[in-house]
């Protein structure tokens, strides 16, 4: 008779549930994760990672279109949107194997299954009754299965799924969702985003890229909504010079499907309507938590608005139920869950950990040109009522930028005037999203703007413009 | 990929230990959870496990190697199918296997950056500041400067960041509580806190106190630095005090020799159990400890922590050194459960098998010397205790009974206390209430 009684059960092996299960491990906890599906959940396999792979095939592609621009010479460019999708999957898949690796080498059991708390302490894990995403990758060896078992702490960290408005069901055909955004069967010639939130305007930048019409429509007025106005601003302007359409402070009422493909009716402001068709849509409103069917409920479980409620801790209502990541609310980001799984984990076993704090999580947008941020946006910081001082720096005052061929940018720093304190940092531009983290370093050491102004940049590197940003906040910019 | 094996941290304090053996060779093959090696660390000597299966493809570190740090790559193991010719060790515990330990302080430059005059016209910086010892505080820039500007003495604050750094929210937390404020400038000398302590003679200092080739030196092993280091801080950071009572041990060998006589023989004739003094001198500890649980603390420098039960450590002598490994809730205990425990961790404790969850923590201690002859002696309190009894010799003495001269065994006994948390007549009560056990031994048994 097998062992089924655990310290830790966690249910769901994406980000946030397999480093909660490692750090569970290295603690000294006998630990299992459920999976329904695939290991490293929708990050790995359907989110952050394989999209990542196909906007580098777009960023070569785009490359090869401006060879001119570096001296080089490039003729009869082409794509096989197949062997683009193939290696996407083989990212993936490779990442996916990398996890099943990473449990076995913790001996953190993978319970293959769906996973239900049936009673507190007990989760049993049944055949999943989800069909799965295709291709899908493969179960990790030696998994346990169906049946119960027992755990004194039980973590939830299901994740979330595309967020469905009602009429405008996608099909998985004619409306995607980023499930099949991400392994087009051919490009297709003309696209409607809906949601210019992270999700949205990756693919939009995509398939535009890969040669689309994309228009992308968007409910608030500004694109990527949470980003700070001026930076999100700059971005629509620089994805406008590449064609990419935006109707702004609209929102599709209706669609049609035809032969011709989806035909969206656009309501603007000013109630307004067109008609919008293209040969897809994608529908990226969004994603809800995965609360359903985990028994949250039946133990009294607090949710609200489609995640569980849980303190700076993971710790809901309930003792002995956790949750974590995406299911327990926003900002829903992969990196956000690992840390909240880490804390959590890390407080069941007594260790002196502070509450996840979410005023220094960094976010991070893969489109061109790329946008990258953490902390209070400009109009985020007066409405708190901060006397502040902005710093910016534009990308045609740094040599690397131009070296590169990336004139076109702006890093932003915002500072707390009485205190010196950095309350945020905005940037888009080529390559930001590797630059932002210098900020957040120092957002979690508490700098200053003095200790940022004594740190030693290295020459040449985009990253001379994060200390030029913050001398200009203060007046002292020198290379512009 | 051929899996990293590395140096484990064994309890969350060790920074290095020996690797005393391998108890396997290079091409052997392992499965999870066998023991490979056996590790010495500062108290104890540890078994290691394989944590996954493979061959042993190479022995990096070999057996009897002093000194290697927590983390250090000690041998490679290979997965199915890889040859040993897929090793670099060069690079290290890249797989490390055990978190690093936490104790572990930033290396702290010898001069704070030195913010220099022209930093002035800037803004107005902040030193990095230090305690009147000369240490460094440390502190986040951003409290520092919010220190400043809501003129607040760090020196008077507590860090909640990683290794006591002061952070935004200790600030926070001090202004909401109305703490902290810092002193006019005038009266900070007299303020200044305990003075630094003492280092000792150098090696060298004590070295030319004696002819050369007078002397053999042994390297100090683990254990003789723990206790160094711990009793100097004892001595050094704790007031001790002392109290010493006569205790009248005849009614409690009568009733020892009485139990002892009455356990149960298994088929081979071997007693349940056979009971000693120092067990039963545990026991009325504990009990003691409970019936005056305003003594069963461990000072901190925020709060008082009172027990709610009575671990006794029990000081155990073993070739080089010694180790206190704890009885666990003995108030709780028959006497001769403690006893048959006792047996256990004292075997161990001389093979330095015990695990640091054995000899870590506890309430109070016992140190026995009565064996020895001894008649009275002063322990030194081990730190998270707050109390010590120091045991010595039962011999037979005259006391004077009822006015008349008589012979009684009788056994001195001393209480060291820390008395920053148990006072002189709480010390005292302790003792007493002990003498009452021990003259009275069968309230033990009920």
């Amino acid at each position: 008779m097998a062992d089924t009684n655990y310290d830790v059960i966690i249910i769901g092996s994406g980000p946030g549930g397999y480093v909660a299960a490692i750090r569970s491990a290295q603690l000294g906890f006998k630990t299992a994760i459920v999976e329904r599906e695939h290991m490293g959940g929708i990050c790995l396999n359907w989110g952050c990672i394989p999209t990542k792979a196909l906007l580098r095939s777009a960023e070569i592609y785009h490359f090869m279109q401006h060879a001119k621009d570096y001296g080089l010479s490039a003729e009869k460019i082409s794509f096989d949107p197949a062997a683009v999708v193939k290696r996407s999957r083989g990212v993936s898949g490779q990442l996916n194997g990398g996890i099943g690796y990473l449990m076995k080498k913790n001996k953190v059991d993978v319970l293959w299954g769906e996973g239900r708390i049936s009673k507190a302490g007990e989760v049993t894990v049944s055949k999943t009754s989800k069909k799965a995403m295709e291709p899908q990758h493969p179960a990790p060896k030696g998994t346990k299965g169906e049946g119960i078992y027992k755990a004194k702490h039980i973590i939830v960290a299901t994740g979330a799924r595309p967020r469905v408005i009602p009429g405008i069901e996608p099909d998985g055909k004619d409306i995607w969702t980023y499930f099949e955004a991400m392994v087009p069967p051919a490009m297709p010639k003309s696209l409607i985003v809906m949601g210019s939130g992270a999700i949205g305007i990756e693919f939009a930048s995509f398939y535009r890229t890969m040669g689309a019409e994309v228009t992308v429509i968007e409910m608030m007025a500004n694109i990527m909504p949470v980003e700070d106005p001026e930076i999100s601003g700059m971005a629509k302007k620089m994805m406008e010079k590449q064609g990419i359409k935006f109707l702004l402070e609209a929102k599709v009422s209706a669609v049609k499907k035809g032969s011709g493909g989806v035909t969206a009716t656009v309501e603007t402001k000013d109630g307004k309507k067109q008609d919008l068709t293209a040969e897809k849509m994608i529908s990226a409103v969004g994603v809800v938590g995965n609360i359903e069917k985990l028994g949250l409920e039946e133990l009294g479980v607090k949710t609200d608005r489609g995640c569980v409620v849980i303190d700076g801790f993971g710790r809901t209502n309930v003792p002995g139920v956790y949750a974590i990541g995406d299911v327990a609310g926003p900002p829903m980001l992969a990196h956000k869950a690992e840390h909240e799984g880490v804390v959590c984990i890390e407080k069941i076993a007594g260790k002196d950990v502070h509450a996840t704090d979410k005023s220094m999580i960094p976010g991070c947008t893969y489109c061109n040109p790329q946008v990258a941020s953490v902390g209070l946006t400009e109009p985020k910081a007066k409405e708190a009522g901060y006397d502040i001082k902005v710093g910016r720096f534009p990308f045609i005052g740094n040599g690397k930028a131009i070296a590169l061929g990336e004139p076109e940018g702006l890093i932003k720093t915002i500072f707390d005037a009485k205190t010196g304190q950095l309350l945020g940092a905005h940037m888009v531009g080529a390559e930001v999203t590797e630059l932002i983290q210098g900020y957040v370093v120092a957002m979690n050491l508490e700098t200053t703007e003095e200790d940022l102004m004594h740190t030693v940049f290295p020459h040449p590197t985009l990253s001379e413009m994060m200390k030029e940003s913050v001398l200009d906040a203060y007046g002292r910019v020198l290379n512009m | 990929m051929p899996i990293n094996i590395t140096m484990p941290a064994l309890s969350p304090t060790m920074e290095e230990g020996n690797l005393a053996k391998w108890l396997v060779k290079e091409g052997d093959k392992v499965s999870a959870g066998d023991v490979i090696a056996e590790i010495e660390t500062d108290k104890a000597t540890m078994e290691v496990e394989a944590v996954d299966e493979g061959t042993v493809g190479k022995i990096v570190v070999p057996g009897g190697t002093a000194g290697v740090k927590v983390n250090e790559l000690i041998a490679v193991l290979l997965e199915e199918g890889e040859d040993a010719g897929e090793i670099d060790t060069s690079g290290g515990g890249s797989a490390a296997a055990a978190a690093p330990s936490a104790e572990k302080v930033p290396a702290v430059p010898e001069s704070a950056p030195a913010i220099e005059v022209g930093a002035k016209a800037v803004s107005d910086s902040v030193p990095a500041p230090k305690t009147s010892a000369g240490d460094r505080i440390f502190s986040s820039p951003l409290a520092r400067r919010l220190a400043q500007l809501n003129g607040l003495d760090l020196k008077a604050l507590s860090g909640s960041g990683p290794h006591g750094r002061i952070v935004k929210r200790d600030i926070e937390a001090a202004l909401a509580a109305g703490t902290g404020k810092a002193a006019p400038a005038k009266a900070e000398a007299p303020k200044a806190a305990a003075p630094p302590l003492a280092a000792g003679q150098s090696a060298e200092q004590v070295l030319k106190l004696f002819e050369e080739g007078s002397y053999d030196l042994v390297p100090h092993d683990g254990m003789r630095k723990t206790i160094a280091k711990r009793l100097t801080e004892s001595k050094q950071t704790i007031p001790h005090f002392y109290v010493t009572l006569d205790c009248e041990l005849d009614a409690l060998l009568a009733l020892r020799a009485q139990l002892n006589d009455a356990a149960s023989k298994d088929k081979d004739g071997k007693p349940a159990y056979k009971l000693s003094v120092n067990d039963m001198i545990i026991k009325a500890l504990a009990l003691s400890l409970r019936d005056v649980p305003d003594a069963n603390v461990s000072w901190t420098d925020t709060d008082m922590v009172m027990h709610k039960h009575a671990d006794v450590g029990v000081a155990v002598s073993i070739p080089g050194g010694l180790i206190t490994p704890i009885i666990r809730r003995a108030e709780e205990k028959p006497i001769s459960v403690i006893s048959n425990e006792m047996k256990d961790l004292g075997k161990r404790a001389k093979e330095r098998k015990l695990k640091p969850d054995e000899y870590q923590g506890g309430t109070t201690a016992v140190s026995n010397m009565g064996m020895m002859g001894v008649k009275n002696f002063a322990a030194v309190v081990n730190p998270p205790h707050a109390t010590i009894l120091a045991i010595g010799a039962g011999e037979q003495r005259a006391v004077v009974k009822d006015g008349e001269l008589a012979v009684a065994t009788v056994m001195s006994v001393t209480l060291s206390t820390d008395h920053r948390c148990v006072d002189g007549a709480l010390g005292a009560a302790v003792l007493g209430a002990f003498r009452g056990y021990i003259e009275n031994p069968m309230r033990m048994l009920v």
